[in-house]
Parts: structure tokens; sequence; C-alpha cells
């Protein structure tokens, strides 16, 4: 034992689809995430945040009621030191360039394999 | 108008989607006009299209396959729910992959979906045309219908 406890952090996934958001949850391999909740849209997202302040996210884009572009900017202004993850369909780098300037700190399209999910949560957690 | 040369992003798209989402490639069939109003299948995911083009994407598939599908990604939940979320998801991410032929200007919809043998309905616009691309996965078939300004 070197006495270096391992940080665990809070996650939270938001996406429409409820296929992709137990996909998501199945598929990361961190034992250190803990999942804090799921969501459907960004204005749930918000709510769920508030509850359970979580330091890792998973982000859809288009969403009903609130977008993925909009929630980001919320969060990141709500907690700054947030990590969050775009997972979306949309391919576009235009899109890709808002989303980070917006304070996302990576971007997966779908569709995606079990690697390069944990690949880009590894990353997301460096 | 939408140019069979513009078809390319659509028939990719669909082919990555099966090859990483199922892990097993599907077989495209070359893509044809739309004539007339064809028969969908099961279930029925669609997008409209708004922005620099106009229009819908739609998938539409059988239960038999969504199920296979819904199997091949670890899903165990094969309820009507399911199958709906699952034919907007593929629509949705066909759709929002195309983005990277046609940029951030083409704005796609959430998905909203049909069931049974109601028809997406095609909007009427100048230069509109439609064209369906047939979708071959184990033993099943499925369309993408791609009609676009």
């Amino acid at each position: 034992m070197n006495g270096k406890a391992r940080r665990s952090f809070k996650l939270m996934i938001v996406d429409d689809s409820n296929i992709m958001r137990r996909r998501i949850e199945r598929s990361q391999q961190f034992e250190e995430l803990e999942l804090v909740g799921t969501a459907g849209n960004g204005e749930d997202a918000l709510e769920l945040f508030k509850k359970t302040d979580p330091d890792v996210v998973t982000m859809d884009l288009t969403m009903p009621r609130m977008d993925g572009i909009e929630c980001i900017g919320r969060l990141v202004a709500l907690k700054p030191s947030i990590r969050i993850l775009v997972i979306s369909a949309l391919a576009d780098k235009a899109t890709a360039v808002e989303a980070m300037e917006r304070g996302a700190n990576g971007f997966l399209n779908k569709p995606f394999t079990d690697r390069q999910l944990n690949e880009a949560i590894a990353e997301l957690m460096r | 108008m939408l140019y069979e040369q513009e078809l390319k992003t659509f028939v990719e798209g669909t082919t990555n989607f099966f090859e990483v989402a199922a892990q097993q490639p599907a077989t495209l069939g070359s893509p044809y006009l739309m004539e007339g109003s064809p028969a969908v299948h099961e279930y029925t995911g669609v997008i409209n299209i708004s922005g620099k083009r106009e229009g819908v994407v739609y998938f539409t598939a059988p239960k038999a396959m969504l199920t296979v599908l819904l199997m091949k990604m670890q899903e165990h939940d094969f309820s009507h729910e399911t199958m709906r979320d699952l034919v907007g998801e593929v629509a949705n991410t066909i759709s929002g992959n195309a983005r990277r032929d046609f940029g951030r200007d083409f704005v796609i919809s959430v998905p909203s979906v049909l069931t049974g043998e109601k028809k997406p309905e095609i909007p009427r616009k100048p230069g509109l045309r439609s064209f369906i691309i047939p979708i071959n996965w184990r033993s099943h078939s499925a369309k993408l219908v791609v009609s676009l300004t």
C-alpha cells in the first residue's frame, strides 16, 4: 500500500437517448467514476447538477428543451472546474470548436467504440 | 437541389454506423430516386432538416432488424420504447454525421418517431429531390430516405 488514496469523480451522463445513456454507463471502465445521475435534456441536467455536483459530464448536443451547447455554458458558469466530454453525432468542426469555446474539454463523435469512449474519458480526467 | 454525389456522405455514415455500433457491416444498394410514397417498415426515425438545406432524412426498419441490432449493442431491453429510441438514434447519428460535409448550417432536429404504417411527411419545396438508399444487414432490409432541397 502506498498510502495514496485514489481520487473519485462524480459522473453525470446527459443524452436524450436511453440507449446511449445506458451504453455510456456500461462501457466506461473507470473504477474512480461514480455515476450520480443521468438526464435526457439540458434543463434536467442543470437540475441534476444542483443536486449531485458532478465532476465529470458526458454531454449530447442535439436534445429537446435545452441543447448541449447552452447547457455546457451554464454548467461551466456554475462550476468552472467541471470536466465535460461532448458525445455527439454532429461531425462538423465548427460545432466542436463552439463546444470547446463554451467550456467543453473533449469531443467524441457518435458512433463510437468502447475503446474510443474510454480513451476520451481518460484524456478528460488527466 | 440534392445531387446524387451528395448522397456519398449518407452512404458512408450508414456504413460507419453499422460497422461501429453493431460491429458488422451493412451492404448498401445503389441509391435511386423516390417516386410516390414508398412503404415504410414498423419503425421510422425522422430528422427534419433546416438551414442551408431543407427537407427530411428518415431511417425506416423492421422490428426484427432493430431487435438484433439492440442485441449486438449489448442491450437487454427490447420494449417498444427502446425500439423507438433506437430508430431515432440511428437517424440522428447518420444525419449528424452528414454535417462533416454539409457544415453546421445543415441544421438537424431532434428525432421524431413513427410506428406502423405512418409515413413521414415530405415538405413540398422547390428543387427538393428524394433518394432511397437500400440497406441490407444480416438477413434484414431497411431504408434510408434523403429528401433535400
